[in-house]
């Protein structure tokens, strides 16, 4: 049984106090309801307990987590799963500016758009490597500064249906990583010295592999989603500074 | 624009090899053939002749580090200023010819170390200390207590007394305070632009000396958990190495939005620098550049500093304090005012003499203001404004010596950050050549068989000495001044004097000239 928590007119503070005190009590399992607007909900929390959220959570849902699994039905403010290291958010709705800055790791789902500066500077190392799935569309910058991880941006479940599948300066100055886009996207779109590129045999499966998890998050059918091709991009050299300087 | 031409014919002329800025001497009648020189000179510039057995210099590779002259045994090399001279010129001097001439060649951004070296006015130089005579008398620190003590964090507006059991106790507990015995820390360097071996000096030199160490961006190396209680922990833009365990290991955590010797972008380490050791601890591929962004994209107002400094907060339940760092820039103080009210417990101001590992020249020669104005510019503002209880500040960028410390205390500061000082107690020469990663004295390096050359004990115990001798120092300074607590100086601004000073920055500094 999960526990349940009315958070209605509970401050954040108090919020996350009280969650860190039951997770210290043994408990792994969490209904938060009436959540609106309460900011950095299991921020920092670090060990694998299941919240379910109805409601909008606040800045910073998940920011430097490191295990939980975070399932919003609802929308999320900016900041959702700001820095965050591992455990997974699903958002049954749309998820605002800088999602997943700097994730390290775990993965993130969005049902449908995402805002601005949407997974930049992601980084991946060994065996860590963060995923962001986005059904929907995205706003400008995304994949700024990529170091590492995975972008997948579907396009489908967009409340904008006359916009782009996303906005200007795609994966601007990234250095590793990989975004996936289905469909197309205008060369206009991307960030200085990308391409659009093919897809090979291995991509085809790692798509398949998040998004059949994806579609089960989110009940959807995924040969639907694989029927459109994908393109993807990729950095064009990993030392994009390399030549900048004299000495 | 294209890509810049740097297609490297052999036709085509490179004008700042012809100019090197130093030559090396080596005395015939001394040298004895025993290659050290080349052996210690990473940049190549001693060369040994097998078939000759000769040795030779190229003189263009030589950055000025002494390394070859402190080293060779028979002391037979010397490392002057190329004597060879342009015609005088009081614009075009050789720095800004020689500098078209790198750019010329390369086409690129003009790199470089440490901090600003234009001679803009030094005010540290302009300011003097008083003492005291006859009327009131000094203290000697050597027979009387002298306190350096100093507590970080937010002091209450107004403290509440009440007696419990016949005794006088504080009704609120006071919020989180760290205790410095000298207010005197170790700036942000990262692991990645000074060696492990520098870390664990100062890690060790912070601790034996009741101070802190601040980590930098590059993360925490496994091997300095245990100083904990004696580290800040950094957060900036590129957000490496930043995990829960991390956040947590420091009694406080930095967000750095900003850097004196580079106010207003971000950093690259170069992925040569990315080694094994480096690449776990940043977490990052081995080889690939890290690189920082200018701003924090989660941050673009004080309302979302303010965001980031909760979330560290309650990421670490409100153990760690938060510091934010910033450069001094033209509205400082407003900037600072919004940084208190945000939220943090701690402002550092680095001034335009900050240091670095890699900056632009341009930027660190010409960008930001000196710490002495921002400072006094800051504290004035926040006690107008009656929240300079509410945040510590912290100074920092070109501090030389105790007698600077003291003045920066007395302008404002609480307590001080020092970089350069610290790495020169490490023997850097200041050949301001950090970003190659060459360092021959293993301070600004990583490569293996150069950071050997100093050892962590070695570190720690220069560094650990300067401090303590700075520390004697600044008592001995107090004490003449009648002062029996570094507390009883702070933003005490009737203790300096202006030497040669103008109107407006006397006014700005908050301080008379001398005579008055």
């Amino acid at each position: 049984m999960a526990t349940e928590i009315d958070a209605k007119d509970i401050h954040y503070r108090d919020l996350n106090r009280l969650l860190r005190a039951k997770i210290e009590e043994g408990e792994r399992e969490f209904l938060l309801r009436n959540i609106n607007g309460q900011r950095y909900i299991a921020a920092g929390v670090s060990e694998k307990v299941r919240l379910e959220i109805y409601g909008t959570p606040g800045l910073d849902l998940g920011a430097f987590m490191r295990g939980p699994e975070i399932i919003v039905h609802g929308n999320t403010q900016d900041g959702t799963g700001n820095t965050m290291d591992e455990g997974k958010i699903v958002v049954h709705g749309m998820a605002g500016d800088v999602l997943g800055y700097a994730m390290r790791g775990g993965k993130i789902h969005v049902y449908s758009d995402v805002g601005y500066r949407v997974g930049i500077h992601m980084k991946a190392y060994m065996d860590k490597v963060p995923v962001i799935v986005i059904g929907g569309k995205a706003g400008d910058f995304l994949g700024e500064y990529m170091a590492g991880g995975i972008i997948i941006l579907l396009g489908m479940f967009s409340r904008y249906p006359e916009r782009p599948i996303a906005g200007i300066y795609l994966g601007t100055g990234m250095h590793g990583g990989t975004i996936y886009v289905r469909g197309q996207v205008s060369e206009t779109q991307l960030g200085l010295g990308l391409k659009p590129h093919k897809l090979t045999e291995e991509d085809e499966a790692l798509l398949r592999k998040h998004l059949s998890e994806y579609c089960e998050d989110f009940n959807l059918d995924l040969e639907e989603i694989m029927k459109e091709p994908f393109i993807k991009i990729e950095p064009y050299t990993h030392r994009p500074y390399g030549k900048l300087y004299a000495y | 624009m294209g890509e810049k031409k740097t297609t490297k014919k052999k036709k085509v002329p490179q004008w700042a090899s012809f100019f090197p800025d130093f030559i090396i001497e080596r005395d015939p009648e001394k040298c004895i053939n025993c290659r050290i020189c080349v052996k210690e000179c990473s940049y190549g510039a001693h060369i040994w002749n097998a078939k000759k057995k000769e040795l030779s210099e190229d003189h263009t590779k030589c950055v000025g580090c002494h390394r070859c002259e402190a080293m060779c045994p028979t002391r037979a090399i010397v490392i002057r200023r190329n004597p060879s001279e342009f015609r005088e010129h009081a614009v075009w001097t050789p720095w800004f010819i020689k500098n078209v001439y790198k750019q010329a060649d390369q086409g690129g951004v003009l790199l470089t170390s440490t901090g600003c070296a234009v001679p803009f006015r030094n005010y540290f130089d302009h300011l003097v200390l008083d003492a005291c005579q006859v009327t009131n008398p000094p203290i000697d620190p050597l027979r009387e207590p002298m306190e350096l003590r100093t507590y970080l964090g937010p002091k209450p507006d107004a403290l509440e007394v009440e007696i419990k059991d016949g005794r006088f106790r504080l009704k609120e507990p006071l919020p989180r305070q760290i205790k410095l015995e000298v207010p005197i820390m170790f700036a942000a360097m990262s692991y990645g632009a000074i060696s492990l071996h520098v870390h664990q000096g100062l890690a060790r030199a912070a601790r034996d000396l009741g101070t802190l160490y601040n980590t930098g961006e590059g993360g925490l190396h496994a091997s300095l958990y245990e100083y904990g209680s004696n580290t800040i922990v950094q957060c900036a833009s590129g957000r490496f190495g930043l995990h829960v365990d991390y956040l947590n290991a420091g009694v406080a955590i930095e967000i750095k939005i900003g850097q004196g010797a580079k106010p207003g972008i971000g950093g690259h380490l170069p992925g040569e620098k990315v080694t094994e050791e480096i690449s776990k601890t940043r977490m990052i591929p081995v080889g690939a550049d890290a690189i920082s962004p200018a701003p924090h994209h989660d941050i673009y107002s004080i309302e979302d500093l303010r965001g980031l400094i909760f979330a560290l907060k309650e990421a670490t339940e409100y153990k760690k304090l938060v510091f934010v760092k910033i450069a001094a820039v033209h509205n400082v103080a407003a900037i600072a005012s919004g940084i208190v009210r945000a939220g943090a417990d701690v402002v550092v101001i680095d001034g335009l003499k900050g240091g670095t590992g890699a900056a632009p020249t341009m930027f660190r020669d010409y960008i930001g203001i000196p710490i002495e104005l921002a400072v006094a510019a800051v504290d004035q503002r926040l006690r107008e404004e009656g929240i300079r209880n509410r945040a510590s500040l912290v100074a920092s960028g070109g501090i030389r010596s105790s007698a600077d410390v003291i003045k920066l205390i007395a302008l404002g500061a609480d307590a001080v950050y020092i970089g350069t000082p610290a790495l020169i107690a490490c023997g850097c020469t200041m050949c301001q050549h950090c970003f190659t990663g060459k360092c021959p004295w293993g301070i600004a390096t990583n490569n293996p068989e150069l950071i050997k050359r100093l050892p962590p004990e070695v570190a720690y115990e220069k560094i650990y000495n300067l401090v303590h001798g700075w520390a004697h120092e600044m008592k001995e300074m107090l004490g003449a001044m009648g002062l029996n607590s570094i507390e009883s100086l702070r933003a005490n601004r009737d203790k300096l004097r202006a030497v040669g000073l103008t109107e407006t920055e006397m006014k700005i500094l908050g301080v008379k000239h001398a005579g008055e």
